[in-house]
This record gives structure tokens, sequence and C-alpha cells, in this order.
């Protein structure tokens, strides 16, 4: 599976996924672990993102523990799903946005400051779109995130 | 679990991603009023504490070769959401695991992500999940996703707030 790369490629998009590291010069680090020089690593992670293949090296922050989101759905007519979309996703406050094989067909996540925001957004949809929000914020979490591992 | 102030303006800076300089601490320092070795101290005791679940590289996992992904939902009986959950969120290509409310019309109380390479090996996935949970005789649906019109990391503050001035 998975796309054919380089093996340094493969080495960091798998092997950094979590604990990237946490130090004044991470890129010089992988650098060493790899038999590369700083500027190629980091060369190497920018080509990357250009091409789409990682949206960024950063955090993945716990749900809820510095703000609200919640996962919401609309019931969309197929022929009408593109337009809806597009009012949905013009929101800065959907971050995810997929349509789904299921009568309820559009499903998308919002994320805000606090509860208040995140139903204020999902009151702007309802009143844009004509359709009921199905809101189903998490009530427990029990995932450890590990990544996509690649093979 | 807390975050402070300086927490939250941190992760808000971090939101777009590292800078990919040599120093990317540093820069995120500059843009938070804080040194690198804070940054690097905050950063490692938000990660320690779970509020950052995982720190590193960001795949668009459609362009690392997971093209199919199905929302998987059940109705478990409460009590034993917990238990079914923990054994569901130990798989490995189990990528979310949560906990929400049933809604009318909405049965349904316990949602896992499933990446695949395709359709099929999402299925065989599934069958391998209910097996291994014990849930295949329980209410359930799958929702293949058919097209991604918006895929991007969370964002809890206004964008205007996380331009660089």
């Amino acid at each position: 599976m998975m796309i054919p790369t380089d093996a340094r490629t493969h080495r960091l998009l798998d092997a950094y996924q979590r604990d990237f590291p946490l130090e004044s010069r991470p890129f010089a680090r992988i650098a060493a672990d790899l038999g590369a020089a700083e500027a190629e690593v980091i060369a190497q992670f920018t080509a990357l993102k250009d091409a789409g293949t990682i949206s960024r090296i950063g955090a993945v922050v716990r749900p809820n523990s510095i703000g609200a989101s919640t996962l919401a759905a609309l019931c969309v007519p197929a022929e009408d799903v593109e337009r809806i979309a597009a009012l949905v996703c013009a929101h800065g406050q959907v971050n995810h946005c997929y349509e789904r094989e299921h009568a309820i067909n559009l499903w998308f996540v919002v994320t805000a400051a606090d509860r208040a925001a995140v139903n204020g957004v999902l009151r702007a949809i309802e009143a844009e779109t004509g359709l009921a929000c199905l809101n189903l914020p998490i009530v427990e979490d029990y995932h450890i995130d590990l990544g996509f591992p690649l093979s | 679990m807390t975050v402070d102030a300086t927490d939250r303006a941190l992760l808000a800076a971090l939101e777009p991603g590292l800078a990919l300089v040599a120093e990317p601490y540093a820069a995120l320092g500059q843009r938070t009023g804080l040194t690198e070795q804070a940054v690097i101290d905050r950063l490692q005791r938000l990660y320690a504490r779970g509020i950052i679940k995982r720190f590193g590289v960001i795949v668009r996992h459609r362009e690392v070769g997971y093209r199919a992904n199905a929302m998987v939902v059940w109705d478990i009986p409460d009590a034993d959401v917990a238990t079914v959950a923990q054994s569901l969120a130990a798989l490995p290509f189990v990528t979310l695991c949560y906990r929400r409310p049933r809604r009318p019309g909405w049965p349904y109380n316990l949602f896992c992500m499933i990446h695949g390479e395709d359709r099929e090996t999402v299925c065989r996935q599934i069958a391998r999940a209910n097996a291994s949970a014990g849930t295949t005789a329980l209410p359930q649906t799958v929702l293949f996703s058919t097209r991604a019109f918006k895929q991007r990391g969370a964002r809890y503050w206004a964008p205007e707030v996380l331009e660089p001035a």
C-alpha cells in the first residue's frame, strides 16, 4: 500500500508523526537521524507541504480542552449537496466537511472558542440552508492518536 | 484541565503549523512573546498532560494512500460503551473513537473513523472491529465518505487573531 516515495521521504512522513523533536533545532536532529543535512530536511518538508502531502507540522489538540467543537450533519437533497456544502464551508469555524453515504449525507466539524460560538455557527448554517443540523458534540474521547502509519 | 492564557496563545500561534525554518520554536516564541526554551517547556507540559494528543507531521491521509474512510456508528448500551470503545480504540486502523449523544432519529452513541487503502479493506477492518469488540450483533451503520469538501486542522480562534502582525 501507499504511494511510492524514496526512502528518506518515507521516513520523514512516517517516523515523525508523533514525538517530533522538541528542541532548538528539530530539523538538525532529524537530519542527524537520517544522515542528511538540516537544510535538505527543511527543503524536503517544505516540498511535501507545498505538494499537499502534509498539512503541517504541529499539534493535534484533545477536543474541547482549549475550545469547543461538535460534529454536525445535514440531510441534503442529492442535487443540492454542492451548493449547501459551499455554504457550510464558507464558515471559517468549519474545518472538516464530507459527503457520506447516508440519508443524513453532509457531515462537518465546527470548532470555536466556546460552546456558545459553536452553537452560533450551527444556527447560522440552519438559517442559511433552511435545514436542521444534527448536533453531536463529543461526550468522551477514547482514542490515542498515533497518526497514519505508512507501510 | 486548565490551560492558561499563554498556553492558549501558543496553541493558537501553532495552529497553522511550525515554521519550516532551522529554529521554529524561537520563531513561535517571537510571535507569542516567549523565549524559545519557554515555548519548548510549555509544549512538553501540554503533551505530558494530554492536552496535545500528538505532536508531529500531520499528513493528508488521502495523499499517503488512505483513500477510503468510513464513519462507523453503533448503538451500544450505556453500561457497556466504555468497555467497547476501549476495545475499538486500540485497533490500529481506528483513527478516532468518540462517544456522542443519541438524538431523535439518530440512535447511535459510539463513533469510530476507520481509514484504509480502499473500500474493501475498510469493510474487512469493520468486520474485524466488530469481532474484536463483540459488537457484530448490535445496531450499527457504516457511512463511507464520497467527497471531501474541506479538510484541515481545527482553528479555535478567528483567522485574524492567527495572522502575524
